[in-house]
């Protein structure tokens, strides 16, 4: 492994550094919009919640570049929200690495929502009623109950959540293209070297590095499940 | 110190009307299981809501329909202990005692720590989690853990009821020992009849959700 880091071009450190911004940002965004998504599906029961988690899981399901189609289409510099995003704050995120951000918070909102999902659901609601017949208030039984034994959950999410950001393709690529030392994270500069002869090499290189990222997330998020099964147990 | 309870709820089919006073000293709500007795508790302590009646504390009204007073559950100071001990499994056995006393107002305290923690013996299980207690332990810190919120009353739903013979015997004198110390009505429900007989000043008997008997 470190022999294989020594050996990378500035090109493929600059698509590794620009994967982890992106995958960085991208849950940092998605974090509290994922939370109060994840909260309200695992809480509250309304009519049409089915069409809310629709519109949160489907990412998962879309074609990625369907997804990609349809931010370039809102968010585009033409778009409802691009273009209003340009006129008034003088925002463009279209082929800009905060558009990748984007994209990628998107690719990755499912996963961070069934992660805190399931661990909301977990948290046991007869020990909001204690604390609140002990003086708390909402807020304070929700900070100091329902926050914490859900933890496990908020950060397997949020692992869960920047390794998906951190090599995001499909709907990356349509919304925000290739373009080197902008948009051109991980995947991308692998896709983009095996277009070339003689590419191989650090495609391999990229490709390993995108493997033991993967792998340690997966890792990670799974042994932060299982801390919430077994204090579900306790 | 007492407390007045006069409510109706409707549950389905099933309609609950209970009027009573509560004077210091323990006062169980005796009745088989369904009779209701839950529900009441739940609907003193601001869990549930009554379809109308009105529930207050020495002068001090938490639910009043005619007058549109419905205190929140945090707002009633009404302890209240649970079949299951409900201690919060992520802190020690200390922060679960302190939790609602930090809470409380400093002019409305009255429980002081040491004394309660003294009391109910569990001294020795200050640092511990409460997974690590067996259930009379965890119920004793639970007991504590409503005592220190300073209370104006206490509410007990059947506190041995999910407790082995041997447990139960091992409480039975905390319990004792609190109602003869605290000054504040305690309402303990339950279907035993030998913890009536053991621990209650007073009975209401309830049945079908109607007040079958005071004595």
């Amino acid at each position: 492994m470190g022999a294989l880091l020594f050996e990378m071009s500035p090109a493929e450190w600059e698509a590794v550094s620009l994967s982890l911004k992106v995958g960085l940002w991208s849950t940092l965004l998605s974090l509290p919009l994922g939370f109060c998504l994840a909260y309200v599906l695992a809480r509250v029961h309304f009519p049409l919640k089915s069409l809310l988690s629709g519109f949160v899981y489907m990412p998962l399901v879309l074609p990625p570049v369907v997804t990609g189609l349809i931010l370039l289409l809102l968010f585009g510099t033409r778009g409802p929200i691009g273009g209003f995003l340009q006129d008034t704050l003088g925002i463009v995120i279209a082929f800009k690495w905060e558009g990748a951000a984007l994209a990628a918070a998107i690719m990755g909102l499912p996963l961070m929502v069934r992660a805190m999902r399931l661990s909301i659901e977990a948290v046991d609601q007869r020990l909001e009623v204690a604390a609140r017949t002990l003086g708390a208030g909402w807020w304070w039984s929700f900070l100091t109950v329902t926050l914490p034994l859900s933890l496990p959950g908020i950060i397997a999410g949020a692992i869960l959540s920047f390794a998906k950001s951190f090599g995001e393709f499909g709907a990356t690529i349509t919304f925000v293209s290739n373009i080197p030392g902008e948009t051109r994270t991980l995947p991308i500069a692998i896709y983009s070297f095996l277009q070339a002869p003689g590419g191989e090499g650090p495609a391999i290189r990229l490709a390993v590095l995108s493997v033991a990222v993967s792998m340690v997330a997966i890792i990670g998020s799974e042994w932060m499940e299982r801390r919430i099964v077994n204090r579900a147990k306790a | 110190m007492s407390f007045d309870v006069d409510i109706e709820a409707r549950r389905g089919d099933f309609t609950i009307t209970a009027a009573f006073q509560v004077a210091p000293g323990l006062t169980a709500l005796f009745g088989p299981s369904g009779a209701g007795k839950t529900s009441i508790l739940n609907m003193i302590a601001g869990v549930v809501t009554p379809s109308q009646g009105r529930i207050a504390v020495d002068g001090h009204v938490l639910f009043d329909s005619a007058a549109k007073v419905d205190l929140k559950p945090n707002h009633r100071r009404v302890g209240y202990i649970f079949q299951d001990a409900r201690l919060f499994p992520h802190m020690s056995v200390e922060a679960n005692l302190l939790y609602g006393h930090k809470l409380t107002d400093g002019a409305a305290r009255y429980a002081a720590p040491d004394h309660v923690i003294e009391l109910l013996g569990i001294a020795e299980l200050l640092d511990r989690r409460p997974a690590s207690l067996s259930g009379g332990e965890q119920q004793r810190v639970a007991i504590g853990r409503a005592i220190l919120s300073s209370p104006r009353l206490l509410l007990m739903d059947e506190p041995l009821a999910s407790l082995d013979d041997a447990r139960k015997q091992e409480i039975l004198p905390y319990i004792e020992r609190l109602r003869d110390d605290v000054k504040i009505p305690i309402l303990y429900v339950t279907h035993a009849r030998a913890e009536v007989d053991r621990l209650a000043g007073a009975v209401i008997t309830l049945e079908k959700g109607r007040v079958a008997s005071v004595k």
